[in-house]
């Protein structure tokens, strides 16, 4: 995970071909070739191709106040701006005493334009932090004068936050508390910045580079959405099935206990910002499941246990048990565990998955994940309390499943039923929601916004379905949308038909298309036509309609289907509409 | 530490970070001798060597070097 700077230089030669590139401009008010070079890298080794416009020296200004400068003959996707505390120390020390005091409003306020500029309106804005440096010119008496270094590299630090809450396309990279934890002495070289005047040092480069990384990541969508914990020697010091709920450490009484409690407090956190929390652990579920309910030092509680899988099958197994629940991919999970056995067997089974090599001493599993930046994210998800149930229902089903010999038997036993009604205010909200966001089963992907939803409601011609599913688990809400338009006296055609991921193999697409057969005959339609438009993600309706009884259609550009309802007979199914 | 075995050192160091598959490396060599060897180059060299011989240059000397034989005489005298 942690590459060095002559790693990051042969990633940055790795030639993508024609894959699409993420086009990013590097601007600073010192040399910044070795962090062009490292960003590049750095982004390659995680698979992003990248386009790096890299201004000349100091050109922070120009390039942004000229319209024609070369920086947006570029077109930015993501602007990268270093403006550094030495050369802001610097001008500090040039300026008059009396001026000194209004340096740090004068950054921010040419900051404000540059989020404002029109040219730029597309573009994401990444601008560094300013690591505190104190000049000792008063001492400690600095917090007492606003004019002093210190004080306007505060207020500075402070009103970017403030200002990157006012512009959604201003990002910070947190330059100042990556410093902080690795020094100063680590983060700059002097010999190096009077000979070059480069102020980063060779070995902070790959960890600023990886920070701006993350950034971009997570504004396309890169980001880790869950994590997957062990227990044992993990969540708690011991081993529960041997030690018992007294005898394992937690809290400040016992032993390491409180290494283990502030690990907690850390996930907590995580999971009250969004993170999906799991567990995965080779133990009885009870003896498993015992802390959480009873021992008085447990930060994490069962309500914050998305999937909770506690059993003698292999992590790897399970692991890929919570993929299924939760529906995401490999690639935003991580898998902490304290065994490097474990870690070794999920790493080369899943390569995709996020493994922290854990340090030996619980009291450094803190600090040696802060050091890793997992969590990057481009937005705050916190308000989406409801996400945990919705996954613990989900995890309820899958175990119920596991009961059952045949899958009939287990859908008869879900006690389904569904609500059929057409676009109306109530549900449009939610129909244009789904619209805009199903992308795996979607037969077509078009797109409607609410305004749309409202105008097919009212056209006599078109037929619009909307579905929920409740099952004895719980309420889905409506997870499925049809419309169909006549081509002609006799036949329909499906303009859209999509649905969540989250009801797939419940035979909702059998009961969905009976329901649209019923509403076409009883208009007089002789046949429903179907269409598959295939993107990137919708592979797995590939064979939607094939698989449900549609011909293909010869001679046709795209690929189509069609279905005499005439001669339909229903499609089996356990679902009762209500 | 004598020079002969600075210089071997210092081979191997030139050949790594510089990643070059042959190189013939006297006291005598300039940067002018070694096209990867520029500017940006020479300051990955100054990192590997201080780290390789665990000392620490002055940015004069650093900026004052004139060919491989000068870096040899500032790393003797520090060892």
């Amino acid at each position: 995970m942690n590459l060095t700077f002559s790693d990051l230089k042969k990633w940055a030669r790795k030639s993508f071909d024609d894959a699409p590139c993420t086009r990013v401009a590097l601007l600073g008010d010192s040399a910044t070739q070795f962090l062009a070079t490292g960003i590049k890298g750095c982004a390659a080794s995680r698979g992003i191709a990248m386009e790096l416009f890299e201004a000349d020296y100091n050109q922070v200004e120009r390039q942004l106040l000229d319209p024609s400068s070369e920086l947006y003959q570029f077109a930015p996707q993501y602007v990268v701006i270093f403006q550094s505390t030495h050369k802001f120390a610097e001008r500090h020390a040039l300026l008059a005493p009396e001026q000194r005091a209004t340096l740090a409003d004068e950054r921010l306020d040419f900051l404000a334009s540059v989020c404002q500029s029109q040219q730029l309106a597309a573009a994401k804005i990444i601008y560094f932090n300013y690591p505190e440096d104190e000049d000792t010119v008063y001492g400690s008496y600095q917090n007492k004068v606003s004019s002093s270094l210190i004080f306007q590299l505060r207020y500075l630090n402070y009103k970017l936050m403030t200002l990157s809450q006012q512009y959604p396309n201003l990002f910070i990279c947190d330059l100042a508390s990556l410093q902080a934890r690795v020094g100063r002495d680590f983060a700059y070289t002097p010999n190096v910045y009077v000979s070059s005047d480069m102020l980063l040092s060779l070995k902070f480069v790959p960890l600023v580079a990886a920070r701006v990384v993350d950034i971009i990541g997570a504004t396309l969508g890169r980001f880790k959405k869950c994590v997957i914990l062990d227990l044992d020697n993990t969540l708690w010091g011991g081993v529960i099935g041997d030690d018992g709920i007294e005898g394992i450490q937690l809290g400040h009484g016992m032993g390491i206990g409180k290494a283990f409690s502030e690990f907690q407090m850390w996930i907590k956190k995580l999971r009250q910002r969004g993170i999906i929390v799991c567990v995965s652990s080779k133990n009885d579920e009870a003896t498993a499941r015992e802390p959480f309910v009873s021992h008085p030092d447990m930060i994490l509680r069962l309500d914050d246990i998305a999937v909770f899988q506690a059993n003698w099958e292999t992590k790897v197994d399970n692991i890929r048990t919570i993929q299924q629940i939760l529906n995401i991919g490999f690639d935003s999970m991580v898998f902490i565990d304290d065994n490097p056995f474990e870690r070794h067997i999920v790493k080369e089974h899943i390569p995709e998955i996020t493994v922290p090599d854990l340090p030996e001493d619980p009291a450094d599993y803190l600090e040696y994940l802060y050091t890793l930046n997992l969590f990057e994210t481009a937005s705050d998800s916190s308000a989406d309390k409801d996400r945990t149930r919705q996954y613990q229902i989900e995890a309820q089903r899958v175990t119920f499943k596991k009961t059952f010999a045949n899958e009939d038997d287990f859908l008869q036993s879900l006690q389904m039923v569904s609500r059929v009604e057409g676009f109306t205010p109530f549900n449009t909200p939610r129909v244009s929601q789904l619209s805009q966001r199903s992308n795996q089963f979607n037969l077509r992907t078009v797109r409607y916004t609410e305004s749309d939803i409202t105008s097919l409601a009212t056209d006599p011609d078109v037929i619009d379905l909307s579905f929920t599913l409740v099952d004895k688990f719980g309420d889905n809400g409506l997870i499925a949308v049809v419309v169909m338009r006549p081509l002609d006296t006799d036949t329909l055609f499906v303009d859209t038909w999509l649905m969540s991921c989250r009801v797939l193999k419940r035979g909702m697409e059998r009961f969905t298309l009976n329901v649209m057969v019923d509403v076409a005959r009883g208009k007089g339609y002789k046949r429903i036509v179907g269409e598959y438009i295939p993107t990137a993600k919708n592979k797995m309706v590939c064979d939607h309609y094939s698989s449900l009884g549609f011909k293909a259609i010869e001679g046709c550009d795209s690929k189509q289907y069609e279905l005499d309802i005439q001669h339909y007979q229903p499609l089996k199914n356990f679902i009762t509409r209500q | 530490m004598n020079r002969e075995e600075i210089l071997s050192k210092l081979h191997d160091i030139y050949v790594e970070v510089l990643e070059l598959d042959e190189l013939t490396l006297t006291e005598a060599t300039t940067a002018s001798d070694i096209d990867e060897w520029d500017s940006l180059s020479h300051i990955e060299l100054i990192d590997a060597i201080e780290r390789e011989f665990g000392v620490k240059f002055k940015s004069k000397e650093v900026m004052d070097w004139n060919n491989v034989g000068d870096i040899i005489t500032s790393i003797a005298q520090k060892k």
